[in-house]
């Protein structure tokens, strides 16, 4: 039963992504790219309950930490970059004001 | 106990809702940064809800990781430069599939330490994660090294690659099928799944191997989509509906955005990834040479773009991959903003695959802080190009050359192209006489109305500024 709930969820979240997606301009393709980038860092969690979970394996806790650190590095680089981006974007309309007067 | 269960999945949809309205807001010029901080606070809630799962006992390991995994991927972040994203992009998907294959990894180190054996659905869905998240690391890896110029750019293809390519899925399927026959037990499973962890290696890179230059940017935004859906088959391992739902949704976003740069290119998806994007380009190239457009490249000194730049009224710039290479996105804008108060009328054309990676060249305008209101897409610039004075194409290649309008045996023939060969004078910039990235001859610089201005597109812009500035200083 709880495998065919999360089919479900599975099939509504991949029509909701669709939907999401389907207006987006140009110009944010890139920021909206490395930022979904980011979010299938989400990986995380699965790698945090391989690493802390005591299942008496050492190759399974091995590669755990080993995918926690690669997760938190999609994670942190993937919203900070992302973030880097949209800065600039926000900053110029200010700018050019004072220049062009 | 239970209450801490409830809790845990409840957080976890608190999570996914900001996940969902993070991406919906990153859509729109006006929330994007906000929305960005909305799903990193959804992150940070998945991640403090999970440490908190009672089955969690040993911290030590996972504090070791995401220190580890802060330090670089901070340090990442800070220090790439603006025109690098592409390559930063591809290497942080690459570890995001890895991670997600290990997820499948430790799963089945878990089952075969516990002395189980993988149920058919458990089985299934842990050699989806290996295989999507091994090729997904691989794939990334290569166009991490195509993106900065470590491995050539151009297309590798041997006879008998999609033998190979269809050997390595048979086997693939093989390996798969006795893993989850035998639940992963014994050594003939246990054989099987590594199997299996090969296969998906070497796919990643036949996979990326063949596709070209050009066609990068549907590359990168299809690994996107690939790391997503390895979450979400890990997420299926460990019976996770975060994982799912977040996976899922970066998963199909994806895919939208791969099809929005195949439209683009006016290729399909199948042409991209088989075909071998330019691999026919040397013979096209030639044909190109012995009819069709004749001419020769004609070059014109920075004094001489100066002088038709100032006479001009109107003009149009058309940046590509090169103003990257170069950095010249500031020295653009300088030269911009001289053009405009010289009375000059001056719009950047962006073609949506300009550059490595969609939307690349805004980035870097934006960096330089072009204003927004300046940027032109392809559809509205188009019909006013017979109207412009002059074209600045500026390292762009494919995006411009003619003979995807005229000629059927280009390899690019049919993609949909910004018309600046139609503006009364075009200025080429261009490093050097080679072919571009993708190895095609460009008809652009052959036809009467065209000049090259030959060398780095920084120095030959700086020239050009340094004319203006000496003009209004006399």
């Amino acid at each position: 039963m709880e495998l065919m709930l999360l089919l479900f969820i599975f099939v509504l979240a991949a029509f909701l992504g669709f939907e999401l997606i389907a207006k987006v301009p140009s110009q944010l393709h890139t920021p909206l790219m490395s930022g979904s980038n980011a979010i299938s860092g989400i990986t995380i969690v699965g790698a945090i309950l391989a690493a802390g979970v005591d299942h008496g394996s050492t190759l399974t806790t091995v590669l755990g930490t080993t995918a926690v650190a690669l997760a938190t590095i999609n994670v942190i680089g993937g919203y900070l970059v992302t973030d880097r981006m949209l800065a600039m974007f926000k900053k110029k309309a200010p700018a050019k004001k004072e220049d062009g007067s | 106990m239970m209450h801490s269960d409830t809790l845990i999945n409840f957080a976890y949809i608190v999570a996914s809702i900001l996940f969902i309205f993070g991406l919906k807001m990153l859509g729109r010029q006006t929330t994007a940064r906000r929305g960005n901080m909305v799903s990193s606070l959804g992150m940070l809630l998945a991640i403090i809800v999970t440490l908190l799962d009672r089955d969690v006992v040993s911290f030590q390991w996972i504090i070791i990781g995401i220190a580890i995994g802060t330090v670089i991927g901070v340090s990442c972040a800070k220090l790439i430069k603006m025109t690098s994203i592409p390559e930063m992009v591809a290497l942080l998907n690459g570890f995001g599939g890895l991670a997600s294959l290990l997820v499948g990894w430790a799963e089945y180190g878990k089952t075969i330490a516990a002395g189980e054996t993988a149920s058919t659905f458990t089985g299934t869905v842990i050699v989806l994660a290996v295989l999507i998240g091994g090729v997904t690391f691989t794939g990334s890896l290569y166009a991490f090294g195509k993106l900065s110029g470590k491995l050539s750019g151009k297309p590798v293809m041997f006879t008998g690659q999609q033998f190979v390519n269809g050997a390595l899925v048979l086997g693939l399927l093989a390996a798969a099928v006795i893993y989850i026959i035998n639940g992963g037990a014994g050594e003939m499973g246990g054989n099987a799944f590594y199997v299996c962890l090969a296969i998906a290696f070497i796919l990643g890179i036949t996979l990326v191997m063949p596709i070209g230059g050009g066609d990068m940017p549907v590359v990168i935004s299809m690994l996107n989509s690939l790391s997503g859906l390895a979450a979400c088959a890990a997420g299926f391992v460990i019976l996770n509906n975060v994982l799912i739902v977040a996976g899922c949704l970066v998963g199909t976003s994806g895919v939208i955005l791969t099809i929005i740069m195949c439209k683009a290119m006016n290729r399909s998806l199948a042409h991209v990834l088989f075909s071998g994007f330019g691999s026919d380009a040397t013979a096209a190239a030639g044909a190109a040479s012995d009819g069709q457009i004749e001419g020769e490249l004609k070059p014109i000194s920075a004094e001489d773009s100066y002088s038709v730049l100032e006479a001009a009224r109107n003009v149009v710039i058309v940046p590509g991959y090169g103003m990257a290479v170069s950095q010249a996105q500031h020295v653009v804008r300088e030269l911009a903003e001289m053009l405009e108060n010289n009375g000059a009328e001056v719009r950047f054309a962006i073609h949506p695959v300009a550059g490595r990676m969609p939307g690349h060249m805004n980035v870097l305008l934006a960096e330089a802080n072009v204003p927004y209101e300046q940027l032109a897409e392809m559809d509205s610039i188009n019909p006013q190009m017979p109207m412009m004075d002059v074209a600045i194409v500026i390292g762009a290649n494919d995006v411009v050359n003619p003979a995807a309008a005229r000629d059927k045996s280009s390899p690019i023939y049919g993609m949909p192209i910004i018309n600046a060969y139609q503006a009364n004078t075009v200025i080429c910039l261009k490093r050097g006489k080679g072919a571009g990235f993708s190895g095609i001859e460009n008809q652009l610089f052959l036809l009467p109305n065209t000049r090259m201005l030959y060398g780095d597109a920084k120095s030959s812009l700086q020239s050009v500024v340094g004319e203006f500035k000496a003009m209004a200083d006399a």
